[in-house]
């Protein structure tokens, strides 16, 4: 492989990886802190995806398509945590599994009702539509470079938002201790929903920013969610920054798979599983 | 009599508390007037700290009431009871390990009724010089005594009219026990009322106004601290 074809690849693995990340975080985050496993949690991307091809339908214009989005799915969001996830925390993992695998029949079929079943494809917006050219034959497209700087600019905003503001750290200590948060006189449960809704806008921005480069289509969401768990399984289960690393790992590691070894490409982040659990049983980072 | 006639801080009328199936609280009346200093006594698994989960909420009552300055409260969640100037210093403390030192201060920092900002982090840092040696670190890295300053500390960061504190020296060193004693005294001295539940019945004694003992659920002595003696020692405490 030629520098170039090198870096394209490269390129294309930092942007899955860190798309990957956007899904996988809000998951370990509400598992990390709600103790909830959604197994609905790809669906939001699904949702995002096909908001984004509407909303870019119906108003010609991408950029304001996603931030309309996001508002919608930041309610959509408030709404599922109040009406259907809050009564999970309490419980056991296996009624979380069965609610939430039952989310994705609903939301599935609803898609089917609203969007139909056929497959779409989202025009890249105008003003990422460039390409740079690398060789005589080889460019690389200015979109994907600005969902990479979107996703890093996501990842570092929800760095500060954890680490260095008051919310955050009553985030932080309602995952160790939540009891202890409400008798500081702190609203938790406002907390969870604000959690849950940050994780459901964040799975639906990958999948509007990504809708361009993947077009959008019936059960996407089931493909992303498998990914992701293996995301946060790697990374540790509740660990943001260990699902940045693992959602890195991952989306090089498929990248490169597909180009050196492309009779196996399926296989690989499952090898990269395997080998980091024998390594590390509890993921690479512990929960925290 | 001006405690009678000045309603309480805070209440407890009738409660009776479940775990599950056992009957843990048998009808427990207690109360804690504004500035007041409390014992809450009683043997191991008496219910004393049963008693104050069931006051904030943690554990609600399944009958009784529970008021603060005589509203009602018993159904409310508990940040809301702890937000009417309560806080509370657990068993096993209940620091957050996650968070450094700094912000298990920080995250706790609100005004307390009426607004009032006595309590700031660099006067709870003046108050336990030792915290501000140890600001960067996790909260699970600090020795015992370090731990219950920091949750003492955190509880002040909100302001409160009334501290409960569970347990305030278990498993502290004599020297350590004497220092977090002196804490109380001052926090006492501001005018903050306290629930102290502590094994040390001497230290408690000089300390408080009032003594509350419990025996299987039940408050079978609530006096002031003169009225406490040795036979009434012996009878339920048992030491
Ligand atoms: N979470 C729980 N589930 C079931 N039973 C409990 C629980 N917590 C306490 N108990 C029981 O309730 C009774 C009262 O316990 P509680 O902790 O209130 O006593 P205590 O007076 O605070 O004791 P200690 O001095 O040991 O702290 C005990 O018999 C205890 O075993
Ligand atoms: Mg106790």
């Amino acid at each position: 492989m030629d520098f170039y074809s090198f870096l394209i690849q490269l390129l294309n693995g930092l942007q899955y990886g860190l798309l990957l990340f956007l899904v996988a975080s809000g998951l370990t985050l509400v598992f990390g802190i709600m103790g909830i496993i959604n197994l609905a949690h790809g669906s939001f991307y699904m949702i995002g995806a096909y908001m984004a091809w509407a909303l870019a339908e119906q108003t010609g214009n991408f950029g304001l398509a996603v931030l309309l989005g996001i508002v919608l799915t930041v309610i959509l969001g408030i709404l599922l945590e109040a009406v259907f996830y809050r009564h999970l925390y309490k419980r056991d993992h296996l009624y979380q599994v069965l609610m939430t695998y039952g989310l994705i029949l609903v939301f599935e079929e609803l898609r089917s009702i609203i969007w139909g079943d056929d497959v779409h494809g989202v025009a890249v917006p105008a003003l990422f539509s460039a390409s740079i050219p690398l060789t005589d034959n080889l460019s690389y497209p200015v979109y994907r470079l600005a969902i990479s700087a979107v996703c890093v600019l996501l990842a570092l905003g929800m760095y500060l938002l954890i680490q260095r503001t008051r919310l955050g750290m009553m985030i932080r200590a309602g995952a160790s201790n939540n009891e202890m948060v409400q008798a500081l006189g702190i609203n938790i449960k406002l907390i969870y929903t604000l959690v849950f809704a940050l994780g459901v806008a964040l799975a639906a921005t990958a999948g509007m920013i990504a809708a361009p480069i993947s077009s959008v289509f019936p059960n996407m969401g089931g493909q992303v969610l498998i990914i992701c768990f293996v995301v946060v399984v790697i990374g540790g289960i509740g660990s943001v920054w260990g699902a940045l690393l693992a959602a890195l790992m991952i989306g090089l590691v498929d990248t490169f798979g597909k180009v050196l070894v492309p009779d196996y490409a399926g296989l690989s982040v499952y090898v990269l599983m395997a080998v980091v659990l024998l390594w590390r049983p509890e993921g690479l980072f512990k929960r925290g | 009599m001006s405690d009678v006639t000045k309603t309480p801080l805070l209440e407890a009328k009738g409660l009776h508390t479940y775990y599950g199936a056992s009957h843990i609280l048998h009808g427990v009346d207690f109360k804690v007037g504004a500035g007041e200093t409390v014992a809450l006594m009683g043997r191991n698994g008496m219910g004393k700290s049963t008693l104050i989960r069931s006051m904030l909420g943690l554990v609600p009552p399944r009958e009784g009431s529970v008021f603060v300055r005589g509203q009602n409260v018993t159904r409310s969640p508990t940040h809301k009871i702890t937000r009417s100037g309560i806080a509370y210093v657990p068993e096993g403390r209940g620091i957050f390990p996650n968070l450094s030192v700094k912000e298990n201060l920080l995250m706790a920092a609100r005004a307390g009724t009426g607004g009032k900002r006595e309590w700031t982090y660099e006067r709870v840092l003046e108050t336990f010089p030792r915290l501000s040696e140890r600001l960067s670190n996790g909260g699970a890295q600090l020795s015992g005594g370090e731990q219950q300053m920091l949750t003492i500390g955190r509880a002040l960061m909100t302001n409160p009219d009334l501290l409960i504190l569970d347990e305030a020296t278990e498993g502290l060193a004599p020297l350590i026990a004497r220092e977090i004693w002196n804490i109380i005294r001052t926090i006492r001295a501001s005018g903050i009322a306290t629930v102290i539940v502590d094994k040390n019945y001497g230290a408690l004694l000089t300390l408080v106004n009032r003594c509350a003992v419990m025996v299987k659920g039940q408050l079978v002595f609530d006096d002031l601290a003169e009225k406490m003696n040795d036979e009434i020692v012996q009878k339920y405490l048992g030491v």
